[in-house]
């Protein structure tokens, strides 16, 4: 099992070497297969680590494998070590098989651009660095794993690095995700100085005896941490903008895997939030807040990849609230079949992006139904899912966690509620997004497809604001692709399909098939809410028929409005138009965070620069020092006079006074 | 003879080389009075080494002849220059190393 587990890190980081040192001898798509490949390996490497660890007995299961000692000084015990349980292999197991599926989606959709190679390398460096971050034994591996993301993120959002609003965009997410890293970081540090160790399993043994305050303060530094990588309120800013990035990453990143490493902190962290309820409340709230604040904005972006990317943030809402409130299982389970679906959603995303050449706005799209019959139905299936039409994986997962949270009880009943509201915006919203770009009439693009012609952009542009670009590197590159030409597109969305359909039975309700559950019970051992925590019958009926219900009249709705009377949108917006431009403003959070954070520090910049910097750095200590300086050299300059006779006359009174002193001193 | 009276000629000596050395504009007479300043000092070292009957100071004086010489060869070379360029031969007007 050691050896295993350790492959699952290697395969990655070799296939980011070999891509990112060899992109000169990898020629055509070498570079891609050599990416599948090794995620590919990964995966199996995961395989059999879960298949070695299930032979053990329950009770064994989780092995803390010690690679070597990073640093080992005055009571900081830094060591490379993997945690290998069921909660690590589970979430090693969805990171590589997804992100293998969209390795091999890469392998076409990205041929033509020119850093073919790079973008290998940056996507097999961020496998690793996922993989690091969910099978870090310690908080010294966590810290660095979280880095690691968010670097590769910041690289990948960054792919085109000539577009200047993906440069923008990158250095945004970024900049918030480091704010979380500092939050971790400072997390650790409260936990660190109560237990003196830097491992999980030793922190969670003392969980009892950390001082209340120390253990609230520094969980919920930590969950700033997890807000920031999981895009919740009120560090979400970045998420829709990474949308910049090419449409794999959308779907590896910014959906399936990095973003739900919150999700997975918190659930890791359990032993330290049931012991700390004020800290566990927050999350669930903050959970809450942003699946609802999301999904409102879903309905009115007109952006394609924007929309599914605030339906994930509201989605990672649903978990960040789940596993903040005891719902374990219910938000890892859901946590795996939104990265089928969402994976999925994107990847037939990129499709439609591919036939209307890079263009994203939804405005422009339409009837594409009858001109890519495979991307419609992907769309479909990942639609369902989402929006928890039974019985589709999504219908599970989350009526799992919204049944949950009403058998919490007591305040928790505000978020069944939420959960329902949820439930009922993400059906509009998405199959708003689905009847938009399928049904109605076919745009020029979606009429020159059926002629089996694939449109190409005079001109080529940037999608958000216009700019003329060219396809050299930096760019997008000149071709575009969609899944039904495509074999290795087609094979990894049906899989992705197939997951997105079935996945839900791994979990059935009224104790059907507890695979999930059974299966992560050994890592939650000991939990007050894991084996408790289950909805009585009678709940998860009444919740079963209510989701159901309401994601139909979701989708109904959605119907209604955008394909039985299509101007329907247009008069809701008139006569709502102040709520229409509060949401398509996305909250002012922008402008808020603006004001509250950018502008204050920019006003202190600006005082520290007039003030502080120019009057004392540079008046007081930098022209005072060269004043001196030139005082003094403009004085002994004066001296030199070139005069011969007058250095003589010197020398000789030097002399004289030496003499003299000596003289009088005896 | 007492040591007083050559030590009273050669300082004498080496006060008229001196005040030469810093009064004289021709470099020549420059160079004849730091000649004089180190014979002063030339006599004063064969004093002392008379009066400590010991030959160490004689054999002092005559290393100072030899770099007194290497002197004036450098010293009347730089003059025989400047004479051959039509520079002006006045140690006041050789001012290039004013600061």
């Amino acid at each position: 099992m050691q050896t295993t587990s350790w492959l699952i890190l290697a395969f990655p980081l070799a296939g980011a070497i070999i891509n990112g040192l060899g992109f000169r001898a990898l020629k055509g798509r070498a570079p891609g297969i050599v990416g599948t490949v090794a995620i590919g390996a990964a995966f199996i490497s995961a395989v059999l680590t879960l298949i070695k660890l299930q032979d053990l007995s329950p009770e064994h299961r989780g092995a803390l494998f010690v690679g070597w000692d990073y640093a080992k000084t005055v009571g900081v015990d830094a060591k490379v070590s993997i945690l290998v349980d069921p909660l690590s292999v589970y979430m090693a197991l969805v990171v590589t098989g997804v992100s293998t599926l969209i390795h091999l989606y890469s392998v076409t959709y990205m041929t033509s651009d020119r850093g073919y190679a790079r973008f290998f390398a940056y996507l097999n460096f961020f496998v690793f660095s996922m993989l690091v971050l969910v099978l870090a034994g310690n908080f010294f591996l966590l810290v660095v794993g979280w880095a690691f993301v968010g670097a590769a993120s910041y690289l990948l959002i960054s792919f085109w690095y000539r577009r200047t609003t993906a440069t923008r965009a990158g250095i945004k997410a970024f900049v918030i995700n480091v704010v979380g890293d500092i939050g971790i970081v400072l997390g650790t540090y409260f936990l660190f100085r109560n237990t003196h160790t830097l491992d999980f399993i030793g922190t969670f043994r003392q969980a009892g005896t950390i001082p209340h305050g120390d253990l609230t303060a520094g969980l919920i530094l930590l969950l700033v941490g997890a807000f920031a990588k999981s895009a919740q309120v009120p560090l979400h800013t970045w998420l829709p903008d990474a949308m910049e990035g090419p449409t794999p990453v959308s779907a590896l990143i910014h959906a399936a895997t990095m973003v739900t490493a919150g999700v997975y902190l918190i659930a890791r962290m359990w032993p330290l939030f049931e012991h700390s309820a004020a800290a566990a409340d927050v999350g669930t709230i903050v959970g809450a807040l942003t699946l609802l604040i999301a999904a409102t904005i879903g309905l009115v972006v007109t952006d394609l990849k924007r929309v599914i990317a605030y339906s994930t943030m509201s989605q990672i809402g649903y978990m960040i609230m789940a596993v903040s409130a005891g719902a374990y299982a219910a938000g890892l389970f859901h946590l795996m079949t939104h990265a089928f679906f969402k994976a999925l959603l994107f990847m037939a995303a990129g499709s439609i992006i591919g036939a209307m050449a890079g263009e994203q706005n939804l405005d422009k799209m339409s009837g594409f139904r009858r001109a890519m019959p495979f991307t419609f139905g992907c769309f479909v299936v990942g639609g369902l899912a989402l929006a928890g039409v039974p019985p589709f994986s999504g219908f599970f997962s989350k009526d799992e966690i919204i049944a949950v949270m009403g058998q919490r009880g007591g305040w928790h009943w505000v978020l069944f509620v939420v959960g329902y509201i949820g439930t009922f915006l993400t059906a509009v919203y998405t199959w708003r997004m689905i009847f938009r770009a399928f049904f109605g009439e076919p745009v020029a693009e979606a009429a020159e497809l059926e002629h089996g012609h694939l449109h190409h952009a005079e001109q080529h542009t940037n999608p958000a604001n216009g700019e003329v670009e060219d396809t050299d590197v930096g760019f997008p590159g000149p071709d575009h692709h969609i899944a039904e030409w495509s074999v290795p597109m087609r094979a990894a969305m049906g899989i992705l399909a197939v997951g997105a359909i079935g996945l839900g039975f791994l979990q059935l309700p009224f104790n059907g098939t507890n695979v999930v559950d059974k299966f992560l019970e050994p890592s939650f051992r000991g939990s007050k809410y894991f084996g408790s925590l289950h909805p009585t019958d009678s709940l998860t009926t009444i919740g079963l028929i209510v989701g159901a219900v309401l994601s139909l009249a979701g989708i109904a709705l959605a119907y209604r409005i955008w394909v039985v009377k299509p101007g329907t949108s247009t008069a809701i917006r008139e006569r709502l138009s102040g709520v229409h431009r509060f949401l398509v403003n996305k909250w002012y959070f922008d402008e808020l965070i603006d004001l509250v954070v950018v502008r204050p520090f920019a006003w202190f910049g600006r005082f520290g620069q007039q003030t502080f910097e120019r009057i004392f750095v540079q008046g007081a200590l930098v022209d005072g020092t060269s004043g001196v300086v030139r005082a003094g050299s403009a004085t002994v300059r004066a001296l030199q006079s070139g005069l011969v006779r007058a250095y003589a006359s010197l020398l000789v009174l030097g002399a004289v006074a030496v003499g003299l002193y000596f003289l009088l001193q005896s | 003879m007492n040591i007083g009276w050559y030590l009273a000629v050669s300082a004498l000596i080496f006060t008229i080389g001196a005040a030469g050395v810093m009064t004289r504009r021709n470099p020549l007479v420059v160079l004849l009075c730091l000649e004089l300043m180190l014979n002063a000092a030339n006599l004063a070292l064969i004093a002392f080494s008379r009066m400590w009957g010991n030959s160490d100071g004689q054999i002092f004086a005559i290393i100072v002849m030899v770099v007194a010489a290497c002197e004036v060869t450098v010293g009347l070379g730089v003059i025989v220059a400047m004479a051959r360029r039509s520079v002006p031969i006045d140690v006041d007007e050789l001012r290039e190393l004013q600061g």
